[in-house]
Order: C-alpha cells, then structure tokens, then sequence
C-alpha cells in the first residue's frame, strides 16, 4: 500500500525566504500603482522587508541541524549566518540603488523586485542539502540576474552583458544538471547527506557507483567553478561587471559568489572522503585564480574591470579558505564565514564609492575619471581608500585578520603551499588596489571635470563599509563566536 | 587635523608641532622612568583582543626599543619643525606625518606579532602618500617602488608570524602571537623541536621582510629613490628604516637560536657587499641626496654587520648603531634638505663655494660629515668601532658562522666612507663661488640653527660619553645575545612584568650582568675615550 505522510513542516526555516519573496511581489504591485514617479517607497518597503527577514533569520537560528519539508530545507547555523550575509548586502545595495538610478536615468521599479528575488533565490541555495533545490535556487538567483545586468536596455555595454552573461550562465547550469543527473544515478539520491556517508569502501558496492559519483561532483563543481569565476571559467566576469549597472554589479559580485562558495564549501565538506581524487585539481585552480586574477588585474584600465578581476583572485583565496578549513563531526566554517562577510562588505562598499562617477546618465568608470574624487566627493574618497587597504590585506582593517585566518587553517591543514602563493599574490594586488586609490585621492583630474554632487544614500553605504571591516577587526571574537554558535 | 581649517597654515603647523613635542617630552620621561640593569619588558600594558587566536593588545619597552622611540620622537620634531616650508595641502601632510610617527613608535613598542605587524604595515602607506603628493620630479615611482617593496617584504613576514604561533601551540599548547610566550618557547628549545627546516624557512620570511626594510644591499633600490623624491619633512625615513633592523634584533635573533650558524654568513656576506657597494656608488653620484642615501645604504651594513656579530660587542655596536646612524644622518638629510630646497637643485655641480657664504651651514655640515665617516670623537666611530669589534672577536673565535674575512674586508668601508664624504664637501663647499646664484644664498635661519645644534650635541654625546646610552641598553643586548647564540638551557627568556610585583634581577640576568663584568674589566683607553672591551 503506498501511504503518503505528509512531511514535517518547520515554517521558521522558511520565513525569511518567504519574507523576501513577498516584500518583492509588494514591490511590483506598488510600481505597477505608481509607475515611474517614485521609486522611493518600494526601496523603502524592500529595507524594511529585508530587515523582517534578518530578524526572523536570527531569531531561527540554532546550532544543531535540522531538515524541513521532507529533508528539502536545511537550517543550521552555517546557512544562517550566509542568509544573514546575504541580507546584509541586498540592504546595502538598496541603499545606493536609488540615488545611483535615478541618475543613471533608468528609474525603474522592477530593479528591486528582481534584487529581492535573486536574494531569494540564494538564500534557498545555502539552506538545502538537496540538489535539486540548490539547482532552483541557482537559476532563481541567476535569471534575475541576468534581467539586472541589462537594466540599462539603452546601453550597449549592458545589453552585451547581460547576453554573455545569460549564455554562460545558462552554459554552466547544464554543467551543473548535468554532474546533478549523474550524481543521482550513482547515489539514487540527491541528497548531499548521502554522499557524507558514503565512503570509499562502502562506494561501488550495491547500487553506488564510484565513476558517476566522481563524474557528478566533478561536473557539479564545474558549474559551481563558473558562478563563482575561478579560473579557468572567469571569462565572463569583467564584462558583465564592466557592462552592468554599478550597483547590479555590486550586488551580484557579492550575492552570486557567496551563495555559490558557500554550496561548494558544502558539496567539499560532504564528499570528504573522496578528498585525494579531487584536492590535485583544486589545488591548481585556487593557484590558476589567484595568480590569473591578480595579474590580469595590472593590465585594466577600467575600475570596475580591475575590482572584477580582483573579485576572481578573491575567489582564489576563499577557495583556499574553504580547502583549509577543519573537517570532521563539525566543520568550522568561522573563516569561510569570516571572509565572505570581510569580502561582501568591502566589495558592495567599493562599488558603492564609484557610483559618484555616474552623471546624467553619462557613465565613466576608466581609472582617469576617478581622478580628483578626493574634492568632488571626500567621503566616497576616503571610505574607497580605506576598502582598498582593506582588500589589500592591510592591518587594522578585516581584509588582513581574514588573511590570517585563512594562513592558520591552511597551516593546519598542511596546505602550506597555498599559504604561500596567497601571500605573493596579495603582493601583486596591492599595486593595482593602491592604483585606484592614487587616482581617487592623489592625481590631479583632466579634462572636464563632473560637477561635485553627493548622493546620501551611496555615502551612508560607504561609510557603513568603511566602519565595517574597521569594526569587524576590532570585534573578531565575538563576531567567530556568533559564527561558531 | 583634518578638523582644522585649511586656511590657517600657522595653526595647523602650531598644533602639529605641539603634538610632535609633547610626544618627544613624554618619551624623554619614559626614558628617566626606565630601569636599566633589567633586560625584561618595562613599562608593559597588556589586553585582550582576540583570545580565541592569542592576538593582544600588548605593549613594552626594553633597552633597545627605548632609544629607537627616543630616536623616532626626536626626528619627529624635526620632521614637524622642518616641514613649515610646505605650503600645499597642509591638513592632510601634518595628519600623515604625525600617523607615520604614531605607526613608528608602535612598530618599536609592539610585543605581539599581530600588532607589531599592524603597526608595521601602517607606516607604508603614510610615508607613501607622503612621497607621492609631496615629493619631487619622480615621484610616482618612488612611491609604488617604496609601497611594492615593502609590503611584498612583509607579506612573506606574516606566513612566517603564523607559522610562529602554530609552532608555540605546538610547544605550549596554546595558542599565542606574543613574542614572550614565543621566546619562552625558544628559550626552552620546544618551539622548534625536530623542525629545522620550517625554523629556517621562517627565520628568512622575518629576516628578509627586515632587509628590505633596513635596507639591505640587493634591497636598498626603494630606499635610494625614497631618500630622493621625499618631501622636505620626510626626516622620519631615517627613523623608518630602523625598523628594519630593530626586527632584526628583536625577532631574528631571539626567536631562532639554532639558525643563526648557518645564516649568519649569508647575512653578514650581503652586509659586507653592502657597506663596499654602497660606499663606492655614493662617491661616483652626482645628487647630493642620492650620495646620503648610498651613505646610509654602507651605513647600514655595518649596523647589520654588528647585529649578526655573535658576540655582544658586536651587537651592543649594531644597537647603537641604530640609534647613532639615526642621528648622524638625520643631521645630513635635515642639511642637504634644506640646502638643496634653496638651491632649487639637487646636482652636486650646482653648488661650490658654499663655505664662504655659509659659514654656520658650512660647520654644522662638517659636524655631520664627521660623524658620518665615524671619525673618533663623534658616535659614528663608536658604533663601528664596536660593530668591527665583534666581528674580529667572533672571526678568530669561529664562533657564530663570522668569518674573520667579513671584518677585514667592512673596514675597508670606512676608507671609502672618507673619500665620498670629503669628495662630496670639497665639491659643495670648495672652490669657486661666482655662481650668482650661490651669491644669492643666505645662511641659516636660528631656529634652523638651533635643530642642528640639537643634532650636533647628541653626536658628541655618543662619542664621548657612549655611557649614557649603553648603560640603558646593557642588560637587553646581553640577554639577546645569549638568547640567539647559547644552547638550550642557558637562554634567558622575557618575563612578564606583574608577575613578580617587584622586578627582582632574574637568575639568568645577574648571570648575564656577572659575565659582563668579568668581561669588562679591561676597559682601554682608546683616543682618550673609554671603550669597553672583552679581555680576550
């Protein structure tokens, strides 16, 4: 007799993403009422639904692990903290999203929405051991997307970006359906956990097979490998950031990299014990990253191209940090965590100062329009310098007490190696951060120069990120021990 | 500063002269409140900051970090002082240099490896900006050499600091940044146990971060082009490159006791290449300020020549040498700044027949000019003097790794250092004065006068009555000394200060002070001055 029991229902772990999603369809219906006139009000009901959703987030967050809707959902502490990084940068980005619009003359209600959504679609992508889900939240994530990156419908640049972006994309999702199929049909399940219990005595025995199960988690962290750019797959990475809006940038670079690492951290630490056929061919695309972003990066001449390539040498370092970190009954993920938080701040932060460059819909982003910024627009200058550093690895600020933690788990780990090319390469990447912050603070500008103009909302941001990764060395430990909680 | 209007250079130079001297009072109280005779930590302060990874907030003053902070106070009074020639966005100049002055000082205080390199790392980019906004002609690359060089040196420094504190979990079982649990670990021979190779490999992460900084011949390019194109205040680079080697001494030696055999020659060769090439290329420049930087290039080698000594002397002449070098050529730049900014040029040809016009400039200029080539009487001679010392005794002893060869060939330097030096003041102070321009030139102003002064009598000081200085320095030299070069067992390690309320003199340092005694008591008369030396 076939019995259908309905599944247990945890309608805490899902709040959140319900919260988003709502907010988001309240968004269009207020834009479909007021069309084109102001956008402030559904910037306002998205901050205010994203902070619903933060609270819920913390408020359902708990250290052991527990599984929802017929083990579909996961909560556990590690994809809480991601909801929370995740929430973090969505209301960063609402902050300087409407000034930067407005003046980019694209005023449009649905970037929201579509942001809302996206983020939506990534926190469903952290919270699951199911590949299926993952593979949904994935194409949530990234079809949203790809309606951002082409927002500016009359640029060029835009357009280009979006279609590179959605071919690839889209290219890469059937990488990762594809690992997916054979994964199901050497496990005949799609559960990440079952993978955590298999090992390499129990596997090609009975029904697994070991050839698809490799096969799968290598195709999978293939298309994981192009959603967060590491090299060799990062070749559409400049030019979508280049070509997209800034703030679309911003929020993409941060949301679609930490949703995606934090799945590959997962996938890893799951598929443990197949550890020696794949750690070779990581160890090699964490060196190819952080070598081709860094140095690619001394060739650009545009901003945000250079902040694109940085952003693939950062994906280099978090994939140390994710080889790194400590296995076993409970992986610490506090580094990984560490880092993305470190990461996203910085990078929104980042973007958030170069949105001074826009005007009249006239944008500029080459390392000559920065020229001066330090009198148009002091505090975009100073907050950029000191996100800089930051990304440098400078001490006092995060970026450097990230590093650290990244040397002492790849210590531990014994990936000394790692450790090393990591160092070398933060040397190569001080000379191309230093170049954006020379032209900001030190070069005196050419040409005609755009008249001072000092949007609140991007500044607010800056100086949130600036204070951020200030703040966030000054407070390690406790910040480790929310992680860790 | 950046609260002040931008209007009103006076004040904003005022408020930043006040700073920079109250900063140099509260030093100079530091130093009556120090104890010497004690080689432990003074002074300490200690919180925490991130116990989970063993990072505190720890600070701590010894013998030979003390003179440095007094060195770094003193240049920035100067640098403060000399910089009321500046005139073009004077908020943010006075807000990067008294930051570069605060980071200095740190970097000399700090007693955790996660601090220390904060602080560390902090000064480049100050100095940086400095150069690149203030400097002359060739700024731009001057600036990314300075920031590149340096920060590629110290990043290696951090693998290595991590790799230290993996290793005193190891030993200890904890976790820990501080340099005395980690010297502790040393000290007691457990932190590098059966790990010679990774001891190596750290030794020349730190050490190789410090040569660059010191700098160190093949190292010195940043310093060459820095030394040219800073701005006029930029007398704290002659406090910056003490950084590199109080790292060494504070880290190097102490840390890695089984290494120092084998490194010690590699070392000492480039120090020696150093004081040759460094003298030989500063007699064929033809930039004044190129010739002090090539200057402090030969100068530094015999510092780093001192520090890896093995013996006490030796390194008792590198500490000194430290602080005198400091003097010495801050005295020069200060001068060669200040003459080259009325002269509108750095070339040598520019200039000739100075003396007649510049009498006061011209004296104050031999004083420095003196010192520089260590003639007897001034500090120069006593720092190299004792550097020379204790590579001869180390190189007939074949203790340590030193060669006898190493010392020969260093004090043919200071030949070399006799023939720049006069070459460089008989061309700018000799010979034809016709050139209207030079005619045009006035001498200095008193308050000038009174900096050089200032210079000029700690010079004479520290060749005459060196006491004053070693005496404070003493019992650190000694203890690490023995530290780096004594066999597990009879290696003093740092205490915390607290944990005894009273700092009685630990057993290993009345045994150091005891040693130091009986090795003293031939004290020669050397040029009418009073040089301690070992009875061999």
């Amino acid at each position: 007799m076939f019995q259908f029991t309905p599944p247990q229902v945890d309608i805490i772990s899902l709040l959140p993403v319900i919260i988003i999603a709502v907010t988001g369809a309240l968004g269009l219906l207020l834009e479909i009422f007021n069309p084109h006139t102001n956008n402030k009000s559904i910037a306002i009901l998205s901050g205010f639904g994203i902070v619903i959703a933060a609270l819920f987030t913390v408020f359902g967050m708990d250290s052991t692990v527990t599984t929802t809707y017929g083990d579909l959902l996961l909560r556990d502490g590690f994809g809480s903290v991601v909801c929370l990084i995740l929430l973090l940068v969505a209301l960063l980005t609402v902050f300087f999203s409407e000034a930067y619009l407005r003046e980019k003359e694209i005023p449009y209600g649905e970037f929201y929405p579509l942001m809302l959504w996206s983020t939506a679609g990534a926190m469903i992508m952290v919270t699951t051991y199911n590949f299926l889900m993952i593979f949904i939240g994935l194409e949530v994530l990234s079809i949203s997307l790809y309606v951002l990156s082409g927002l500016s419908r009359s640029e060029e640049k835009s357009e280009e970006s979006a279609i590179k972006y959605f071919l690839l994309g889209a290219f890469s999702s059937g990488f990762l359906l594809y690992g997916i199929a054979f994964f199901f049909g050497g496990t005949s399940s799609l559960s990440l956990e079952s993978l955590s219990t298999l090992s390499f005595l129990t596997i090609g025995t009975g029904s697994t097979s070991h050839t698809l199960v490799l096969t799968g988690i290598g195709l999978i962290l293939v298309g994981l490998c192009f959603k967060s750019s590491m090299v060799p797959f990062h070749q559409w990475t400049p030019d979508v950031y280049q070509g997209a809006p800034t703030n679309v940038t911003a929020f993409m670079s941060a949301t679609s990299k930490v949703a995606a690492l934090t799945v590959f951290s997962r996938v890893l630490v799951a598929s443990h014990a197949f550890e020696a056929s794949y750690l070779p061919v990581l160890f090699c695309v964490a060196i190819l990253t952080m070598v081709v972003g860094n140095f690619a990066a001394l060739a650009q001449k545009d901003v945000k191209r250079i902040l694109a390539y940085s952003s693939i040498s950062h994906s280099g370092y978090i994939l140390v940090a994710i080889l790194a970190q400590p296995y076993g009954v409970s992986p610490d993920h506090s580094t990984l965590l560490y880092y993305l938080l470190s990461y996203s701040v910085m990078i929104v932060g980042s973007f958030a100062a170069l949105t001074a460059l826009i005007h009249k819909g006239q944008e500029d982003t080459s390392l000559a329009s920065l020229n001066g910024l330090w009198k148009r627009n002091p505090i975009n200058a100073f907050c950029l310098l000191i996100l800089m550093l930051s990304l440098v690895g400078l001490p006092p600020f995060s970026g450097f007490f990230a590093k650290v933690l990244i040397f002492k788990d790849a210590l531990g780990a014994g990936l000394l190696p790692l450790a090393i090319v990591l160092a070398l390469t933060s040397i190569v990447s001080a000379a191309y951060y230093l170049r954006i912050a020379y032209s900001a603070f030190v070069s005196e500008p050419e040409g005609v120069q755009l008249e001072s103009k000092n949007p609140l909302g991007a500044q607010v941001t800056c100086i949130l990120a600036a204070a951020g990764v200030l703040l966030m060395s000054v407070f390690l430990s406790p910040i480790t021990q929310f992680f860790n909680r | 500063m950046f609260f002040l209007p931008e209007n009103k250079p006076k004040l904003i130079k005022g408020i930043a002269f006040a700073v920079s001297l109250i900063t140099f009072g509260i030093s100079l109280f530091i130093l009556n409140e120090f104890q010497p005779g004690n080689f432990h930590f003074q002074l300490m302060e200690h919180y925490y900051w991130i116990p989970s990874l063993g990072i505190s907030y720890q600070m701590g003053i010894d013998g030979i970090s003390l003179w440095m902070v007094i060195l770094t106070t003193f240049l920035g009074v100067v640098s403060v002082a000399l910089s009321k020639y500046e005139t073009r966005r004077l908020r943010i100049f006075f807000a990067l240099l008294l930051l570069l002055e605060t980071s200095l000082i740190g970097t000399f205080l700090a007693l955790d490896l996660v601090l220390f390199y904060s602080f560390f790392e902090l000064l480049l980019f100050p100095m940086a900006f400095l150069i690149w906004i203030w400097g002359d002609e060739n700024r731009k690359l001057a600036a990314t050499r300075f920031f590149i060089y340096l920060f590629g040196g110290s990043i290696l420094m951090l693998v290595g600091m991590v790799i230290l504190a993996h290793q005193t979990k190891l030993a200890t079982g904890h976790i820990s940044f501080s340099i005395l649990d980690i010297q502790a670990a040393a000290a007691n021979g457990t932190l590098w146990k059966g790990a010679f190779p990774l001891e190596q490999f750290v030794f020349w992460t730190l050490a190789i971060a410090f040569l660059i900084k010191s700098p160190s011949f093949p190292f010195h390019t940043w310093l060459v082009d820095s030394y040219t194109q800073a701005p006029i205040g930029a007398v704290l680079l002659g406090a910056l490159i003490k950084t590199g080697v109080y790292g060494l001494i504070r880290f190097c030696l102490p840390l890695f006791p089984e290494v120092q055999a084998q490194a010690t020659p590699i070392i000492l060769t480039l120090a020696v290449i150093g004081i040759l090439y460094g003298a030989i290329l500063a007699a064929v420049q033809t930039d004044v300020k190129k010739v002090i930087a090539f200057s402090s290039v030969s100068h530094v080698g015999f510092i780093i020549l001192g520090v890896f000594s093995a013996s006490q002397i030796g390194l008792m002449g590198g500490v000194l040498g430290g602080f005198f070098h400091g003097v010495a050529s801050g005295l020069l730049i200060t001068l060669i700044a200040l003459i080259c900014m009325r002269r509108g040029s750095r070339n040598i040809t520019a200039f000739g027949g100075l003396k007649a016009q510049m009498p006061i400039f011209a004296t104050l200029f031999l004083v420095a000019l003196i010192a520089a080539i260590g003639l007897p009487g001034t500090n120069g001679f006593i720092s190299e003097f004792l550097s020379l010392l204790g590579a001869f005794q180390s190189g007939y002893a074949q203790i340590g790794g030193v060669s006898v060869v190493f010392a020969i060939i260093a004090t043919t330097g200071v030949i070399f250092a006799v023939i720049y030096m006069l070459l460089l003041m008989q061309k700018m102070f000799y010979g034809p004065d016709d050139n209207p321009k030079i005619q045009a030139l006035r001498d200095l102003h008193p308050w000038e006068i009174a900096i050089g002064v200032a210079f000029s009598i700690l010079i004479f000081v520290g060749g005459v009555i060196p006491s004053v200085f070693t005496r404070t320095m003493e019992a650190s030299v000694i203890a690490t000394n023995l530290m780096a070069q004594s066999g597990v067992g009879d290696r003093p390690a740092w205490k915390y200060f607290g944990e005894s309320a009273d700092p009685p003199v630990e057993p290993d340092a009345s045994n150091a002070n005891a040693a130091l005694i009986s090795s003293k008591h031939t004290s020669k008369k050397i040029f009418g001055r009073e040089v301690v030396t070992l009875n061999r």
